[in-house]
């Protein structure tokens, strides 16, 4: 929240703003503007920008607006930024996949392929839902559902500002990923059947394919749940 | 009582009236009002919160002996609208908080409304019950079936009279058209057919069938790669049945005529102000998203409202606003902080008058401002426990934006941005409005000669 008439003092603070610093980008000539360096203060709202877009798609389901928007912003605030603020670009390894692609360039044009692959995701998050296809049709295998690809997503963009996590190769990327969230994953490339050692999350499986099954007939017939008018109001 | 009638600020004086709500400190999320709508008499007044219950308030029949005392308006039924669900696709709680509530105008003795979560819409039906039958034939006086046998006489029932009880049902449920979040509900002058908003689409329901709806507007790229604008708002105008208006993340209107093509996705009209240079910055894009869009009563204009402003537009008039007013300008140069707080992404509402004359929205700090079309005067209230006594006056309040701050002013940096007002209502024909602030709903009333 704003404080109490007292301004912070810059050195104070990384990611947040000081008031009277706030419109240091607009143009010279708008009056009664405390300037500051443009450069500096316009990678820490690059910064914010990113944290905002990284924890939006943290959320199960984004708010689109707001990705949107903040999207829209990021793309304002980079193309303003000197083209010399950004990493030397590193050349893509041949035939991987287009995340990695993704992760190892660090230019606009990775900005906006990353901003292109998290959109597609939640394209392919839509194309589950909308239809009551089977599933096994959608994605590409070892894609999960809902969580996974938000955070793949998410590296994209931290893509140009961790270069150098790029020196240990793809693995070093995700050493502090939590991985638990994939244990579960229906369409892991394992297989749909879970191994006898696995975790209680592969041995439900098949349970949950059951319940989606009789979810999608349900949804197919019309008599699901949400049709089910609840008891007279409390 | 004709609103608008004599300047605003001058002659109108506005009264506290009502507060429902707790006071406590810890308020549970759950109890924080996201939606308020008076129906088409202003008889009624519904709430929505964010626990998914709506609450509907029925003013009072006025007393001849209380002249001074306008109807209060009483708690008349609370029903659970929606519940939290869990979409089992894509692994994912839905919301049970209500995003909108629109009536049905009343034909019949029973009262209907929409309420809409992210995902589903339902119909809901508001009846009395004052009459209970008694002497069935077939049924003893505790319900149990008698042997037909037994029966040696008929006789007809015959309805006697018990307490009344306000009973809601739901009539309709409307799912699964909808993969994005519904930001809007309108229902059409046909009385017969609404629509439903979400961020990329928009559907076309007849109320009686709830598998099928038409899809009349699609913004979703073939390549989501291309997505930059999303839908806001979306009302249908208030005569023409076949016209509607929905607002995007860019700050524009398109007026759709559903009688052109089956699917709306090119505009008849497209309202957009341009750009002004010297404000432009990199929150340009956020301020100008239009959170909400109101047609006139009388269906000649439209009410946009951005973060910093509201604006009328006439309908035969696209390039820019008829009259724009700044609703907390101060903040202009608080953009920043606000962008990184989140607050920049606030969505308020904004309602007319019932004679078009008087525009309001609302603020932070409990503030929420009125904006006289005529007069060009404006105020600045706020919807607090202090200024609670009954029949008390509201005092116009003022922020401060820099120099010497005045006794009753207050600073924009002591402003709570916690303290938001995002949803208000205007009674169709009287001056009674209704704030929701948090968890609280205030009732003011102009005051009364």
């Amino acid at each position: 929240m704003l404080s109490k008439g007292l301004k912070r003092k810059r050195e104070e603070e990384e990611e947040k703003e000081p008031l009277a610093v706030d419109a240091w980008w607009l143009d010279p000539g708008h009056a009664s503007v405390a300037q500051a360096p443009p450069a500096v203060a316009s990678s820490s709202l690059f910064d914010l920008s990113v944290l905002k877009l990284h924890h939006s798609l943290q959320q199960s389901e984004p708010d689109l607006r707001h990705l949107v928007l903040v999207v829209n912003t990021l793309r304002r605030i980079q193309a303003s930024m000197a083209p010399a603020a950004a990493l030397p670009p590193v050349p893509s390894p041949p035939a991987a996949p287009s995340v990695a692609d993704n992760l190892l360039a660090s230019s606009d044009a990775a900005l906006s392929a990353s901003m292109a692959s998290l959109l597609e995701d939640l394209s392919h998050i839509e194309g589950l839902s909308q239809a009551p296809q089977p599933l096994a049709d959608e994605g590409p295998p070892g894609r999960g559902i809902g969580g996974a690809a938000p955070s793949l997503g998410a590296l994209d963009l931290l893509g140009p500002a961790t270069g150098c996590l790029l020196d240990d190769g793809l693995e070093g990327l995700f050493e502090d990923i939590d991985t638990s969230m994939y244990d579960n994953e229906l369409w892991a490339s394992e297989g749909l059947k879970p191994g006898p050692e696995d975790g209680p999350g592969k041995e439900e499986a098949p349970e949950l394919d059951e319940a989606e099954l009789d979810y999608l007939m349900d949804v197919l017939v019309g008599t699901q749940a949400l049709e089910r008018p609840p008891g007279p109001g409390r | 009582m004709i609103p608008g009638i004599g300047t605003l600020t001058q002659d109108t004086l506005w009264c506290f009236s009502q507060v429902k709500g707790t006071i406590e400190i810890g308020t549970t999320e759950a109890d924080i009002i996201s939606t308020v709508e008076f129906n088409h008499t202003g008889e009624l007044l519904a709430t929505g919160d964010k626990g998914g219950r709506v609450v509907i308030f029925q003013r009072e029949q006025e007393s001849k002996n209380q002249v001074h005392r306008r109807g209060e308006y009483n708690v008349y039924s609370t029903f659970q609208s929606h519940e939290p669900e869990f979409d089992y696709l894509k692994s994912l709680e839905i919301e049970e908080k209500i995003n909108k509530i629109r009536w049905l105008p009343q034909q019949n003795a029973a009262y209907f409304l929409l309420s809409t979560n992210d995902k589903t819409v339902k119909l809901w039906k508001v009846s009395e019950r004052d009459k209970r039958p008694e002497g069935y034939n077939l049924k003893d006086e505790e319900g149990r079936l008698r042997d037909p046998a037994t029966i040696t006489t008929l006789r007809v029932p015959v309805l006697r009279p018990m307490d009344l009880m306000v009973e809601a049902t739901p009539r309709r449920v409307f799912a699964n058209a909808h993969t994005y979040h519904i930001n809007s509900i309108s229902v059409n002058s046909d009385y017969e057919t609404y629509m439903s908003a979400d961020d990329l689409r928009i559907n076309l329901w007849n109320f009686e069938i709830t598998n099928q709806s038409f899809n009349i507007v699609d913004i979703k790229p073939a390549n989501m790669e291309e997505l930059t604008e999303v839908i806001t708002a979306a009302e249908f105008h208030p005569h023409h049945c076949n016209t509607f208006v929905y607002s995007s993340s860019k700050g524009t209107i398109r007026l759709c005529d559903m009688r052109a093509s089956a699917l709306c996705d090119r505009h008849t009209k497209f309202f957009e102000e341009p750009e002004d240079p010297s404000n432009r910055s990199f929150f340009s894009e956020i301020i100008s998203s239009i959170s909400d869009v109101k047609f006139s009563h009388s269906g000649r204009y439209i009410m946009t409202r951005d973060y910093l402003t509201v604006k009328v537009w006439d309908l035969n008039m696209e390039n820019r606003p008829i009259e724009t007013y700044q609703v907390h300008d101060y903040l202009r140069s608080k953009l920043c902080s606000l962008y990184e707080n989140d607050c920049i992404f606030d969505k308020f509402e904004c309602v007319w008058n019932g004679s078009d004359s008087v525009i309001m929205t609302g603020s932070y700090n409990n503030f929420f401002r009125m904006f006289d079309r005529n007069t060009k005067r404006d105020v600045t209230l706020e919807a607090s426990r202090e200024n609670s006594k009954p029949r008390a006056i509201l005092k116009p309040r003022k922020v401060c934006v820099g120099g010497k701050r005045r006794k009753d002013e207050i600073s924009v940096d002591s402003l709570d941005f916690s303290k938001k007002i995002l949803h208000t209502a205007w009674h169709p024909s009287e001056n009674i409005i209704a704030v929701a602030a948090t968890n609280n709903l205030y009732i003011f009333q102009d005051k009364v000669n």
